[in-house]
């Protein structure tokens, strides 16, 4: 176990703590970078989707790890960036400014449904954000002159400074750097006081406002970047498929982001990422060990059945998430052989009530 | 005019007879242990699905069917209770609502890995036939009627249950208040149990009235997800609301559908549920109440 | 001009009247404590300070001028509180919960924010040399990276302590400073409240159960009862006032 002895105050702040972890980020992005000429096509297919899919993982880990809002109409803000995205490159904006409009516009609707979501709590947010979720899949259904209704829209490969991405390695490498930037900001937020204050939010609202955080303001602040994320990851995923349709956008995905967030980890930025690449390599799992399942099941089912089970007892068995389960792991190890149990043991109220009675 | 009018409003009301049998799960399991039980629409699918069974392979009547169903679910809620909640009770609610969104997940995949059930489409054959009564104008189903009566009588049924029985005046003291239950002798966590075995056993019911209105499917109980626009009217804590709020919004489905362009049905629920959110936080029937300090 | 004054508060809850047209005022740099049986209305004049709860009637002015708007305007206005059960942010360490004491001394935007300008590593590190005073004063160097979930009761009280004079109060609320303490714990309390007047110059507004406590660092005391004000004087006028005996023991009849 390391022990860091703190003989200044940015020893709190910088964004390594110790050369050790500067050693292994370096690694990690070193191996990041030399990854399209190490794997397959299909791997780096599927790494694409890993970084799209942090960045919204990042977002909304964001809005529910760290604000503690929660949210389950993030598919619609998925579906604004997209579909923004979609329409400005149609109309021949340039990528930066389309990609930019795409997160601004995502944040706008996000301080939208931000504004009602101050005086709603718990269950009546989630369901409140749910109907916003159906609402915006309607429109996008209903409204063909823009969108193209039910007959979706297609969309060219990035255009990035008049170079066209429309190798597997370019765009990886886009989608890399973006998810790179998405952490750096997130990091940043995080160690200043606007961060400070989500956090408050999250773990005491009435503290929070008795400390002179402006409730309103940053919960609908929070809101609008994690819409604003999740709008990046829109637009990318709309390159990436190349093809949008509504269906990419209901309910259903909602839910599924939010599991990147409860496997990835509520509350730690490394959750948001493992858990996105968890979402992404389960299905090829599954297809893997299809061998060894009875004759006729259906893929889908299955997947749902596994996706269903995992979910239950991440909760129940790790409810920090993967990552969680990593910080066991490791300290485990640099304990060994002192490693307790109860280590990481959870305090638990009996029935800690939100309800006044 | 007038006789439209009215066959839209039973229409409506039969439909939302439907959402408010799943509302009024959501509520009871809210009231008992303060989670949102998102797989109350899958449940409803399962119960159906064992009505299914029980009518065409089994071949007993619609009666027995509905027993069937109902049994068999109170039996799974429990035994859900048991294994999966338990252990998470007391955590935060988001938490929990994750495990229920797991538990829909499991259910609807088992459903198609089910032979005879899978991802095909069934018809459940009622008694009903497709007579109809003329009212006025109006031309209105037995088949609604029907959903109607048998809502009403599960609704006084409930009523006298949470009234006069013992286990049901149980149930209500542990929704009230869990500490002061437990230190007066309640067994919390066996009526807890209980709870979600009679939530699921409602959930069955609904499934089986469900059927005449549309096809046995796996994908019925996203049905659900129109229940909880339901529950949130009627305040999410509110049994007589769950019924309002489901009638309300089957009517507003009902002549939406009818005098708006096509895709207002399908989210008229919403919008209404946004904008009762939008003046009352918590619902109609809710109470605001905020945290003691 | 008053330094802090409350006139004629009043609130009903429903049928209930919590609060009944309480007026005092308090002198800038004193200790001032409001005692009273449970439910006399002691901890609803907090939060009805802190404007948590709307007054029926009544005004609250505060160096001259009204006390309105939501929660964080009070704090803007230098108006600090601490709970009575305890309000921290449990899943955050000790330093992270003074340092939002320090979110009204704020002074960066966002987009600086997000780009961890040169200015907002500055203003952080000044941030954090601020709190480093109080952590000091506090003893609580120990405890500094722990999470506040895993401490004890005691020192959870000293943290709230703490965040609440990170925030540089002019006015400091104290709901009950010294329950759950043991002996000792009570005594440093004592020893903070005295600090905090004499030489942070910081005034003290408290309500407090234990007399031993009162009596030692208070200048003078608001007895209510009721939701009104029964009398009001020094810590030994207030003790042995009969409106006061008769509220805490109970009438003849």
């Amino acid at each position: 176990m390391r022990f860091l002895f703190k003989t200044d105050y940015d020893q709190d702040i910088r964004l390594f703590q110790h050369g050790g972890q500067m050693f292994w980020y370096g690694l990690l992005a070193v191996v990041l970078i030399a990854a399209p000429f190490l794997v397959s096509e299909y791997v780096l297919s599927q790494m694409q989707f890993v970084c799209i899919y942090a960045i919204v993982g990042l977002g909304l880990m964001l809005l529910v790890g760290y604000t503690g809002q929660i949210s389950l109409g993030h598919a619609a803000f998925l579906a604004v960036g997209a579909y923004t995205e979609a329409l400005l490159q149609s109309k021949g904006v340039p990528f930066v400014l389309s990609i930019s409009c795409a997160a601004l516009f995502a944040a706008a609707i996000g301080v939208i449904v931000g504004l009602p979501a101050l005086r709603l709590k718990g269950i009546y947010l989630a369901i409140a954000t749910l109907a916003f979720n159906v609402i915006v899949e309607e429109i996008i259904t209903r409204w063909d002159a823009v969108t193209g209704g039910s007959r979706g829209m297609h969309l060219k490969a990035v255009q990035l400074f008049g170079y066209p991405l429309t190798s597997d390695a370019s765009f990886y490498y886009l989608c890399l750097a973006l998810t790179a930037l998405a952490c750096l900001a997130l990091i940043n937020i995080l160690r200043s006081p606007t961060g400070r204050a989500f956090v408050a939010i999250r773990d005491s609202e009435i503290s929070a406002s008795c400390m002179g955080v402006n409730l309103a303001k940053y919960k609908t602040m929070s809101f609008a970047l994690s819409a604003a994320l999740t709008g990046v990851g829109g637009a990318l995923y709309a390159h990436k498929v190349a093809f949008i349709t509504p269906e990419q956008f209901t309910l259903l995905t909602s839910i599924e982001l939010v599991t990147i967030v409860i496997i990835g980890g509520i509350g730690s930025l490394h959750g948001a990422v493992l858990g996105a690449a968890f979402i992404i390599v389960l299905p090829q799992l599954i297809s893997m060990a299809k061998d060894f399942l009875p004759e006729g099941a259906p893929a889908a089912g299955v997947q749902s059945v596994v996706f269903g089970l995992i979910l239950i007892t991440f909760i129940i068995f790790e409810p920090l998430g993967l990552y969680g389960r990593w910080i066991k792991i490791r300290t485990y190890f640099q304990v060994f052989p002192f490693y307790r149990r109860g280590t990481f043991q959870r305090q638990r109220a009996y029935l800690k009530s939100e309800r006044l009675r | 005019m007038l006789g439209q009018s009215l066959q839209l409003l039973f229409a409506g009301v039969a439909q939302g007879c439907v959402y408010a049998l799943v509302a009024l799960g959501f509520v009871l399991i809210y009231k008992a242990t303060e989670t949102v039980n998102f797989a109350q629409g899958d449940m409803m699918m399962l119960g159906a699905f064992f009505g299914l069974t029980a009518a065409t392979i089994l071949g007993w009547p619609y009666w027995a069917t509905i027993l069937f169903a109902i049994t068999v679910m109170a039996v799974i809620g429990m035994g859900l209770e048991r294994v999966v909640l338990r252990p998470v009770l007391g955590y935060p609610t988001f938490t929990v609502v994750m495990i229920t969104i797991g538990i829909g997940y499991v259910i609807r995949g088992i459903v198609t890995m089910v032979p005879g059930w899978g991802t095909e489409t069934h018809a459940l054959p009622t008694p009903f036939g497709n007579g109809v009564v003329r009212i006025g104008g109006a031309v209105i189903a037995v088949e609604q009627i029907a959903v109607i009566g048998m809502t009403a009588a599960l609704v006084a049924a409930l009523f006298l249950f949470f009234r006069f029985a013992k286990l049901g005046v149980a149930m209500q003291a542990t929704s009230q208040n869990q500490l002061a239950a437990y230190y007066m002798g309640i067994p919390v966590q066996r009526v807890n149990m209980m709870i979600w075995g009679l939530s699921a056993g409602v959930a069955a019911f609904g499934g089986i009235l469900l059927a005449p209105v549309a096809f046995v499917h796996s994908n019925m109980g996203f049905i659900g997800l129109k229940a909880f626009p339901a529950a949130v009217l009627g305040g999410f804590g509110s049994v007589p609301g769950a019924i309002v709020g489901g009638l309300i919004i089957g009517i507003v489905e009902s002549f939406a559908g009818f005098h708006l362009a096509e895709g207002f049905k399908d989210v008229a629920a919403y919008v209404v549920v946004l904008a009762v959110l939008l003046v009352r936080p918590s619902g109609i029937f809710g109470e605001t109440v905020s945290k003691k300090v | 001009m008053t330094f802090f004054a409350v006139e004629n508060l009043g609130v009903r809850f429903g049928g209930v009247v919590a609060v009944d047209g309480v007026s005092f005022e308090v002198k800038q740099g004193e200790v001032y404590t409001i005692i009273g049986p449970n439910g006399a209305g002691k901890t609803t004049i907090f939060n009805l300070i802190g404007l948590i709860y709307r007054p029926t009637s009544g005004r609250i002015s505060f160096e001259g001028r009204e006390l309105e708007g939501a929660p964080h305007h009070v704090a803007e206005r230098g108006i600090a509180r601490t709970f009575q059960n305890i309000e921290l942010f449990e899943h955050a360490t000790v330093l992270q919960n003074l340092l939002i004491g320090r979110h009204r001394h704020r002074r960066t935007s966002l987009a600086e924010e997000i780009l961890f300008l040169p200015r907002v590593r500055r203003a952080e590190l000044a941030q954090r040399a601020a709190v480093e005073k109080v952590i000091d004063l506090l003893e609580l160097a120990h405890h500094r990276d722990s999470m506040v979930a895993g401490l004890p009761y005691g020192v959870r009280k000293v943290v709230e302590l703490g965040r609440a004079l990170a925030t540089e109060p002019r006015l400091i609320l104290l709901d009950e400073p010294s329950s759950g303490l043991n002996p000792e714990e009570t005594d440093d309390m004592a020893f903070w409240i005295e600090d905090m007047k004499k030489e942070l110059g910081i005034t003290v507004l408290m309500v407090e159960h234990d007399m031993n406590l009162v009596s030692r660092v208070s200048d003078r005391v608001l007895a209510l009862n009721e939701g009104r004000v029964i009398a009001e004087g020094t810590p030994a006028e207030v003790q042995s006032h009969p409106a006061v005996v008769e509220a805490y023991l109970g009438g003849d009849d």
